[in-house]
């Protein structure tokens, strides 16, 4: 039994989205083309999120990938909540003053954000209410807090990591009386996600991230070819610094017992997460939450259950590391990606894959043969190879899709196996954990000659 | 590259140049440096002024100054055969389906020919032959059918083995070939000089060639071109030639009164290389292999390659606003299979050095045939273009086809297949054009199997109940943009796949029209036939009638309510239109003609009807659904439906009655059903048709009434030797010719349109006799079906085509009607066609090679009249309209 093409196709474009920046007068101003984004499941349901929104009251354009744990509640949260944090923590005093205006009076508001989402991502609409009221004391706080200063963005996405963070923990803590909510906000703060987020304005390229997920640059040398550069460290075991920086968090009596099996605690992988109060809320909340909570919550084995060797909580934080890099005309691209897509591929590869793909669809470079001596049959062994190569990538129209079809279905010599895609595709549920985690991937495509055009400004 | 291109495709010989015209466009020369004005003005007015200078310009100029036309101007934008022309491959093959292309092929490969010799130009003419390769039987079959039209034309044409292939052609790789076609005349030119000796020879009969001269738009006053204006001044004429190529179409939109001439280009691809190390003689023949969709030819050596790809690019939708054509991109990727396809065909040219590949546009139509002929609109206003890159095979034809229209009114040959009237300007959408030529390229190779259909450009007109039939099954056709269903597949049935259908032989839908046209025969059937055109014409007082009698040869002047089928003939005695006319009221007439006649009628009606504000003409085609209640029970449908007796003492046959249908009033009934079968025309103003179809099919669900489509209409026409305008009438048969005397009124008191010829006829006999022929010896599962076009034999001899055929269901036998002649025996002269000898023969149709027994008939059989008939309302015209 096996998948037919159109079967495989029809999986792994069910989430595809694909966003081109609207064009004025026929060209594109921003640094930003577009980004093409997708998830494959593996979890049932799937446990990452994805959010991708462009800044209305300030320049720029957010990204973001997001790893749930212990249930997609966290992510889910995180994905809808934390762009409005970040915007609000860009956003100037006078423009924050006038949002509280319109709020206290009625009016209508200023919009924030232009959401970019697949009807797929949707938003939680029992706990807008409550989320906005979070927001709305946050920016209540910034507009007390006035410090006079422009808004740097490495800290203003800091800022606004923690105070998502600090909130989901606070309406845990506190509860909401319509049970429904209660439960939500419970569920959120239990369990986790990490965040791998890109702020985009101009040349400037900020990313902030928690967790495991990973953001990734597309270079393209001046010979043509492909390679990556890191822009996030992931938060894990395999991360020396990391380790270190846990290690020195707590007294020297717990050294051994903070780190096991490459995991914090011996249970978390990532070292960093938003939600998961477990490893951040002292044992005596943990346990006055728990019991003051609704049934299911009691009935729950994981909620109940204290880490072992718990003795100087917080172990986890959701503060992001944030990296700033200056776009240059070589900077082609950029891959958020959740590790899904990193345990099974090189960034090395994922470069060249998501490079070939991008300048197959939109450069491709025309052949002419001039003046050169060249044989009926040597064009026709280029043609073929080169329509071999389109091909495969014609089939997608979308860069992550295409990246998900290597990651799934590359054989031992690189290439996409239909055979052992269609394997991959139709395991059923309860395996497909086994072999695969959820994948997503969000594919940002720069505007070369915009950012050339910035350089040549300066 | 174009300019390393032009010299070495076409070495330009000025030797013996008019000297005039020679001396011009070497000042010329100079003035792109120097920007000296032109030396040679232009005159203030000519009697026919041609615009543009490649092959079709140069044709029409060369055929009309040698028909004695003096006066003429050509206007060429750049230079001369600079266009598609001086890209085109110049291949001159006389493989051409339709036999108006196929004698235009002809001709012009005898012109050019003699044309050296003519004028002195070098022209590169060399017979060299050319051969088509079948790769699949169906392709074969479709090769035979070809060399059997041209075996009858006198054109030497062979069906060859793969064997003989290669014995002609030493470097074809033959293994997956099943035979071939070989036309031993075919001919290769160079097109640029083929182009320039006609400018030359023309030039020299007086015709005024200037170039670098732009045509801004043409100047048109009430209804007639009355001038050119052009970059360089205005030239008053009488008469204007847009032969622009792929410039036509915006040439023809850049008056104030448009002349929609629906053309769009595409670009078109082919490869030049170096020599081989044994350079290639320059008489080994053209290969076409439209299975792997390419052309090959000999060039200098080496060989030229082209092809039709299946991704066509078209290029110039918005107008010519980007580039120039010289300097559009080769683009190997897009040439990638038909290089695989020539190296398949030809594996030894692998080590070929590659010298250039070509992009040439070249301009296509939405059906595939070439556009000639005058403006619908603009009288004066001519048109030749659009050859869907055959322009060199058809050039010499097409010109002096389009000389001789001008010149005499009408061309020598039936040319309705390429007359600019079948096209509207319902064809003239940018969005349809791009759509449609992007079809109709890679239909050049595409196998055309027995009733194929366009499948772009479609849903523009539609009937009111398209969603009602095609929820019940409807499978559609495209007529003038009007979709008609063929017929409706029984729910259940999904077997019907459209690859099945694709043959040459009995075809899947056979059964399903076979029930439609029982249901026809035993109880009531309807087909929406709403695409006919209808146009109504009255008047104040006498002067519709009076025009119409001019203009029809039956007599109009029956009492109110009475049909009467009629042709419109022309001066020749010739079908212009056939159709039938209800006279509404003293002073009113309906009128229904077949559906691409919408704009030629109204243009013959226009120029033939006198200047009167009194007498009003309108098409009334959009106004009215028309439903075809067809059967013995229809007459129970109607009469239970209008609660009025609808049998034949109250309502006889060819009658026509406003009443109402159900809740709607002011149906318009009409006893006819182009089919010869009992039944009622209902002609809907629209916004009943709905409820009208929905009555109808309530009421005749108790008399089992079934939706039926035109396969059976047609079936029951053909058996009943109706036959039908645009397919086996045309403007050069009249109605003697074809068995309808009975709808001429010699003597009906005033004079008519073509009444002389007929007179002469009457008295002398005609020269073809329209005739039924019955296959004896075909077997309906197994063998080829007959299409139109095969070749007719008599005792042995040729003597004409079929027009149309058809399956009957009811003598369970092919009916095939077509054109009988008498060719002397010696002479090849032309006699009279006796009713002896139409019926003392032994007549075999030709389908594909394949000769099989028939049965002429000039009478149809009694028998499939379920009604009795009398003799003057017999409804043997018909004149069916698919």
């Amino acid at each position: 039994f096996y998948l037919t093409p159109s079967q495989v196709n029809s999986i792994l474009k069910a989430n595809e989205y694909s966003f081109k920046v609207p064009e004025f007068d026929g060209k594109n101003v921003s640094s930003v083309l577009g980004f093409d984004s997708n998830q494959l499941p593996a979890n049932a349901p799937i446990e990452d999120r994805r959010s991708a929104a462009t800044c209305l009251q300030t320049r720029g354009m957010l990204l973001g990938v997001f790893d749930g744990h212990a249930g997609c509640a966290c992510a889910q949260a995180v994905s809808e909540r934390l762009f409005y944090y970040i915007a609000v923590s860009l956003l100037p005093h006078e423009t924050l003053l006038e949002i509280e205006n319109a709020v206290e009076n009625g009016r209508a508001l200023l919009p924030i954000l232009q959401w970019h989402k697949h009807p797929n991502d949707y938003f939680s609409k029992e706990a807008s209410k409550l989320y906005f009221n979070s927001l709305r004391t946050y920016w209540q706080e910034l507009i007390d807090l006035n410090t006079g200063e422009t808004t740097d963005v490495r800290e203003a996405l800091i800022n606004a990591f923690k105070r998502l963070d600090n909130d989901i923990s606070l309406e845990a803590q506190v509860g909401d009386p319509n049970s429904f909510l209660n439960y939500l906000v419970l569920r959120v703060a239990f369990s986790g996600s990490t965040a791998c987020v890109a702020h985009v304005d101009g040349v400037d390229l900020h990313i902030a991230n928690t967790g495991d997920s990973r953001a990734m640059l597309g270079v393209q040398e001046e010979d043509g070819s492909w390679s990556a550069v890191n822009l996030s460290y992931d938060h894990n075991a395999q991360n020396e610094n990391e380790v270190e920086r846990v290690k020195m968090e707590h007294p020297k009596s717990e050294e051994k017992s903070l780190v096991k099996q490459d995991r914090l605690l011996g249970l978390l992988m990532p070292f960093r997460a938003f939600g998961d109060v477990k490893f951040k809320w002292s044992i005596e909340l943990q346990k006055r939450v728990v019991e003051s909570g609704p049934d299911q919550l009691n009935d729950n084995e994981y909620t109940k259950f204290i880490p072992p060797n718990y003795h100087t909580p917080p172990y986890l934080t959701a503060e992001p590391e944030v990296i700033h890099h200056r776009l240059r005309p070589q900077d082609k691209f950029l891959v958020l990606a959740t590790d899904g897509l990193w345990e099974t591929m090189h960034r090395q590869d994922v470069a060249r894959i998501v490079g070939e793909y991008l300048t197959g669809v939109h450069h491709q470079q025309p052949i002419a043969v001039g003046g050169y001596k060249v044989t009926l049959g040597q064009m026709h062994g280029l043609l073929t190879e080169r329509r071999a190569r389109i091909s495969s990538v014609f089939e997608d129209q979308n860069a992550a899709t295409h990246l998900i079809r290597h990651a799934v279905g590359n054989n031992e010599f690189g290439t996409v196996d239909h055979e052992r895609l269609s394997k991959m595709l139709s395991l059923p549920e309860e395996l497909a954990r086994m072999y695969r985690d959820d994948i997503t991937i969000i594919v940002v495509q720069f505007n070369s000659h915009v950012i050339g055009s910035y350089q040549n400004e300066e | 590259a174009a300019g390393m291109f032009l010299r070495l495709l076409s070495d330009i010989q000025w030797r013996a140049a008019h000297p005039r015209w020679r001396r011009m466009t070497r000042s010329q020369r100079s003035t792109s440096t120097t920007a000296e004005p032109h030396p040679v003005s232009l005159p203030a007015q000519a009697q026919v002024v041609i615009c543009g200078g490649g092959i079709m310009g140069t044709s029409v100029a060369y055929h009309l100054s040698k028909m004695g036309f003096k006066d003429i101007v050509l206007l060429e934008q750049g230079r001369l055969a600079a266009g598609t022309t001086r890209f085109c491959a110049g291949i001159v093959s006389t493989a051409r389906p339709m036999s108006i292309e196929l004698k235009m092929a002809h001709y012009s490969n005898q012109l050019y020919q003699q044309l050296e010799q003519e004028t002195g130009v070098q022209t590169g003419y060399m017979k060299t032959g050319s051969i088509s390769l079948a790769q699949t039987q169906d392709r074969l079959i479709s090769l035979k059918r070809i060399a059997s039209s041209l075996n009858v034309m006198g054109i030497p044409c062979e069906i060859i083995s793969p064997k003989k292939v290669l014995q002609l052609h030493p470097l074809i790789n033959i293994h997956d070939l099943v035979g071939a076609m070989y036309v031993p005349e075919d001919a290769l030119v160079s097109s640029a000089n083929v182009s320039l000796a006609l400018a030359t020879a023309a030039s020299r009969n007086g015709v005024q060639i200037h170039e670098r001269t732009s045509v801004s738009h043409v100047t048109i006053q009430k209804g007639r071109v009355t001038g050119v204006e052009t970059d360089r001044g205005r030239i008053q004429c009488e008469y204007f030639v847009n032969c622009a190529g792929q410039w036509a179409y915006e040439l023809g939109h850049s008056g104030e009164e448009p002349v929609h001439i629906p053309v769009h280009a595409c670009e078109h691809f082919y490869l030049l290389t170096h020599p081989l190390q044994e350079p290639l003689s320059s008489s080994l023949p053209t290969i076409v292999d439209p299975d792997g969709r390419i052309y090959i030819r000999n060039w200098q050596g080496g060989i030229l390659s082209g092809g039709f790809e299946k991704n066509p690019k078209p290029l110039f939708t918005e107008g010519r606003n980007q580039l120039e054509i010289q300097n559009l991109q080769e683009d190997w990727d897009h040439f990638g299979p038909l290089l695989s396809a020539l190296l398949r065909r030809m594996p030894g040219l692998e080590a070929l050095q590659i010298m250039q590949l070509v992009n040439c546009p070249e301009s296509f139509t939405p059906d595939m045939r070439c556009i000639m002929g005058e403006s619908p609109t603009a009288r004066g206003y001519f048109v030749l273009t659009g050859m869907n890159s055959a322009g060199i095979s058809y050039g010499g034809g097409a010109g002096k086809y389009l000389a001789e229209w001008i010149v005499n009114g009408y061309p020598s040959e039936n040319v309705w297949p390429l007359d600019l009237k079948r096209f509207g300007t319902l064809q003239s959408s940018r969005t349809f054009l791009r759509h449609r030529v992007m079809e109709v390229m890679p239909l050049m190779c595409d196998l055309k199997v027995p009733r194929w259909d366009f499948q772009t450009g479609r849903q523009l007109r539609t009937s009111p109940l398209y969603d009602r039939l095609d929820a019940q099954g409807a499978r559609w056709m495209e007529k003038h943009g009007f979709e008609r269903v063929k017929y409706f597949v029984p729910p259940g049935s999904d077997l019907l796949d459209l690859d099945h259908s694709k043959t040459f032989y009995k075809p899947d839908w056979f059964d399903i029209v076979g029930s439609e046209v029982k249901c026809c025969k035993e109880a009531v059937c309807v087909i929406d036939m709403s695409s006919f055109t209808k146009f109504e014409i009255s008047s104040t007082g006498d002067q519709a009638l009076e025009s119409l009698q001019y203009l029809f040869s039956n007599d109009l002047d029956v009492p109110v309510g009475h049909v009467v089928h009629t042709g419109m003939l022309n001066e020749k005695g010739g079908y212009e239109n056939d159709c039938s006319i209800a006279r509404l009221s003293k002073r009113s007439f309906f009128m229904i003609s077949p559906t691409d006649q919408q704009v030629h009628c109204w243009a013959w009606l226009k120029n033939h009807l006198p200047d009167d504000s009194n007498l009003v003409l309108e098409d009334v085609t959009w106004k009215y659904t028309a439903l075809n209640l067809i059967g013995p029970r229809a007459v129970d449908v109607l009469s239970e439906l209008s609660y009025a007796p609808m049998t034949a003492e109250h309502f006889p046959s060819l009658f026509c009655k406003e009443m109402s249908v159900g809740y709607a009033n002011g149906i318009r009934v009409m006893s006819i059903t182009h089919t010869g079968e009992p039944g009622f025309v209902l002609y809907i103003p629209i916004e009943y048709a709905l409820h009208v179809y929905n009555e109808v099919m309530n009421m005749g669900q108790k008399y089992g009434i079934r939706n039926a489509g035109y396969y059976a209409l047609r079936s029951l026409r053909i058996e009943k030797f109706f036959a039908f305008w645009g397919q086996d009438l045309d403007a050069f048969t009249t109605p003697m010719e074809c068995g309808r005397e009975f709808q001429v009124k010699l003597d009906k008191g005033m004079d008519f349109l073509g009444q002389e010829v007929l007179l002469e006829q009457k008295q002398n006999g005609v020269y073809k006799r329209f005739t039924m022929f019955i296959l004896e010896d075909h077997d309906t599962d197994m063998d080829l079906w007959p299409w139109w076009g095969e070749p007719i034999f008599r005792n042995g001899r040729y003597v004409g085509k079929t027009t149309s055929s058809a399956y009957s269901y009811t003598l369970e036998r092919h009916v095939c009607l077509g054109f009988v002649h008498h060719f002397d025996e010696k002479t090849g002269e032309e006699l009279v066609v006796t009713t002896d000898f139409i019926n003392q023969g032994e007549y075999e149709i030709d389908i594909a090679g394949q000769r099989f027994q028939a049965k002429a008939k000039l009478y149809p059989f009694s028998s499939l009249f379920a009604q009795r008939r009398r003799k003057d309302e017999v409804e043997l015209s018909g004149y069916q309209r698919e």
